[in-house]
């Protein structure tokens, strides 16, 4: 037994036979804490290009911990399909390591390469199903390939096609099912071997909006139930929002951005992700921004405020708040707040008329409220 | 049986003879060979340019020369092989050294249409390499192959007619003897229709044979 057994020794002399378990748990744990369940490590990516070397990926640092869905975004042709491909090496890296427990799969020769893509599941923007195959075929591939025992692989098959939702789907081919059915067949494939990782490939991006919410859904629940950990790539800001816990941007083979969905999302940093968010937030109306003056020419004019949540302190829309600091009225005119991770985002639009205050002292006031404060100027009353 | 019906059983029953057994030779080396093609190709599962040069070489060399002088000069070759230059199996091996580089140029295509992502799908849920061949490259593109198969049979049938210069008979080398030497129209019609029936009926079956295994 290692010397970490007889630190824990002390820990756990109340326990008594608790020792044999706490050492190897604490053991994975602190491991854990070194090297996540998967770390990215001054990772490169060359391509030999028609006209030289092109850089696909360039000094990747990245921890990925174990449990949690994290996500890559990035634009087409960022990077994000090469990094997602080392974990599993189908993509071979130029330089830096890949490291899984810890461990650096470059030097894998193919049984242990094998042995670990049967650890990685891997679902697929168009699902790459086998189209002679059926549905209860396709899922069984795996295991057939590995020498699992018929009458074992049939109780696994009909286990993951429950889990999916597929229960009744075995014996039809895929070209007769939907999207969504198609990516739930890619999913029970990915999940027969029961890996530790699943990777996910654009996996909602060939679906459309419904579908896309039932299948999001459905790898959250899978991740919650099987606790595995899930790397997902895509372009769309949604799926991050919607089951992603950490995010990655991703520009031109860069890592530009990295934290906590809330917080990139509230306060993004770089102007990469600032574009890839740009569809989700509200433009300040063009007719309102088309009158804005200097300063108040009438008493009655309107000061436009605009207020920021980001999620990085307590502060929530405080409407009765709002009327008390600015001593006037106060209309909101445009935006919306949304809970992420528990956490308050959003932006409002507000014009505050017959104020005492003059529109430094209202800013100051606003920003007792809110997490950032833009005054854009004033215009005439409606 | 009249002289003319049985002489037209004789010579279907060797032409089915040869265009059956050069054919089925020509699937069992054709696939592997077209595999080889597709696997050793660059960026394929067994990545070797020098082999697909060498093969493809090999392959095109065959198919550029004419049947009628392919079979003359394999007869040193085909003595060797079934001890005789005369008759039904000593065309079987022409035909089949002719059709075996055909089958196997028409499987590639078919085989090279398998989409790569199944094979990255399969890469990644731990398939081996024979793995991929076995259960992505050749279940996959089966409908092809079938179709591939029912177009060298037909291009069999055919070059079997011109093995009856090497005294193998069959259904070309009756019209031959006795339609265009012997000026016997009847016996050239008959022969005709025959092959046409053939042909036809070969390819109905080649045609649904490949819509049934196709699941698309």
């Amino acid at each position: 037994m290692s010397s970490l057994t007889s630190e824990y020794r002390y820990f756990d002399d109340a326990h008594g036979q608790d020792i044999e378990v706490a050492a190897p748990a604490a053991r994975a744990a602190s491991n854990d804490a070194l090297h996540g369940h998967l770390r990215f490590s001054g990772l490169g990516k060359r391509y030999d290009g028609a006209q030289g070397p092109v850089r696909a990926l360039q000094g990747i640092d990245l921890t990925v911990r174990r449990g949690e869905i994290f996500g890559i975004i990035g634009r087409s042709g960022a990077g994000k399909s090469s990094l997602l491909r080392t974990i599993n090496r189908l993509e071979r890296p130029s330089e830096g390591r890949v490291l899984i427990d810890g461990e650096d799969i470059a030097g894998y020769g193919t049984d242990r390469l094998v042995a670990l893509r049967r650890r990685i599941g891997m679902i697929f923007q168009h699902f790459n199903l086998l189209a002679a195959k059926t549905v209860g075929e396709n899922v069984e591939l795996p295991l057939r390939v590995a020498g699992v025992p018929r009458e074992r692989r049939q109780r696994k098959v009909e286990e993951v096609l429950r889990l999916v939702g597929l229960e009744g789907k075995r014996d039809a081919y895929p070209a007769q099912l939907s999207g969504g059915q198609k990516q739930r067949v890619g999913i029970a494939r990915a999940l027969v071997h029961d890996p530790e990782i699943l990777l996910c490939d654009e996996a909602t991006s060939a679906l459309d909006p419904e579908t896309t919410q039932s299948i999001l859904a459905l790898l959250r629940e899978i991740n919650r139930r099987l606790k595995l950990t899930v790397v997902l790539i895509t372009h769309e800001m949604e799926v991050i929002r919607e089951i992603c816990d950490r995010v990655a941007v991703l520009e031109r083979g860069e890592l530009v951005e990295q934290g906590p969905v809330w917080q990139v999302f509230g306060a993004p940093r770089h102007p990469a992700t600032r574009t890839l968010l740009a569809p989700l937030q509200q433009k300040l109306p063009e007719d309102l921004l088309a009158q804005l003056q200097d300063g108040r020419r009438q008493p009655n004019d309107r000061l436009l405020m605009e207020l920021r949540y980001t999620g990085a302190s307590e502060h929530e829309p405080d409407l009765a708040g709002f009327g008390m600091r600015f001593g006037g009225r106060v209309t909101l005119l445009q935006g919306g707040v949304e809970r992420i991770q528990g956490r308050t985002l959003g932006h409002l639009l507000l014009a505050v008329t017959d104020s005492p205050l003059a529109a430094e002292a209202l800013r100051r006031q606003a920003l007792e409220l809110a997490d950032g404060v833009e005054v854009l100027g004033y215009v005439a009353a409606a | 049986m009249s002289p003319l019906l049985d002489r037209l059983w004789q010579a279907l029953l060797d032409t089915l003879l040869m265009v059956g057994a050069s054919a089925l030779l020509a699937l069992l080396l054709g696939i592997p060979l077209a595999v080889l093609l597709v696997t050793s190709s660059r960026g394929g599962l067994f990545e070797a340019p020098l082999l697909n040069r060498v093969v493809g070489w090999l392959v095109n060399l065959f198919r550029s020369v004419p049947f009628l002088i392919l079979m003359v000069a394999l007869i040193p070759f085909t003595r060797l092989l079934v001890g005789t230059s005369y008759g039904v199996w000593a065309a079987v091996v022409p035909l089949t050294i002719a059709a075996t580089p055909f089958f196997a140029r028409i499987a590639e295509v078919s085989l090279r249409e398998v989409d790569p992502g199944l094979i990255e799908a399969a890469q990644a849920m731990g398939c081996r390499r024979r793995h991929i061949v076995w259960h992505v490259l050749l279940a996959e593109a089966r409908p092809g192959l079938v179709g591939g198969f029912t177009i060298t049979l037909v291009t069999l049938i055919n070059a079997s007619a011109m093995a009856g210069a090497i005294g193998a008979g069959g259904l070309g080398d009756l019209a031959y003897r006795y339609g265009y030497q012997r000026f016997d129209s009847q016996t050239m019609l008959t022969v005709i229709v025959v092959l046409v029936a053939l042909v036809c009926l070969l390819q109905y079956g080649g045609d649904r044979l490949a819509r049934g295994l196709s699941r698309r």
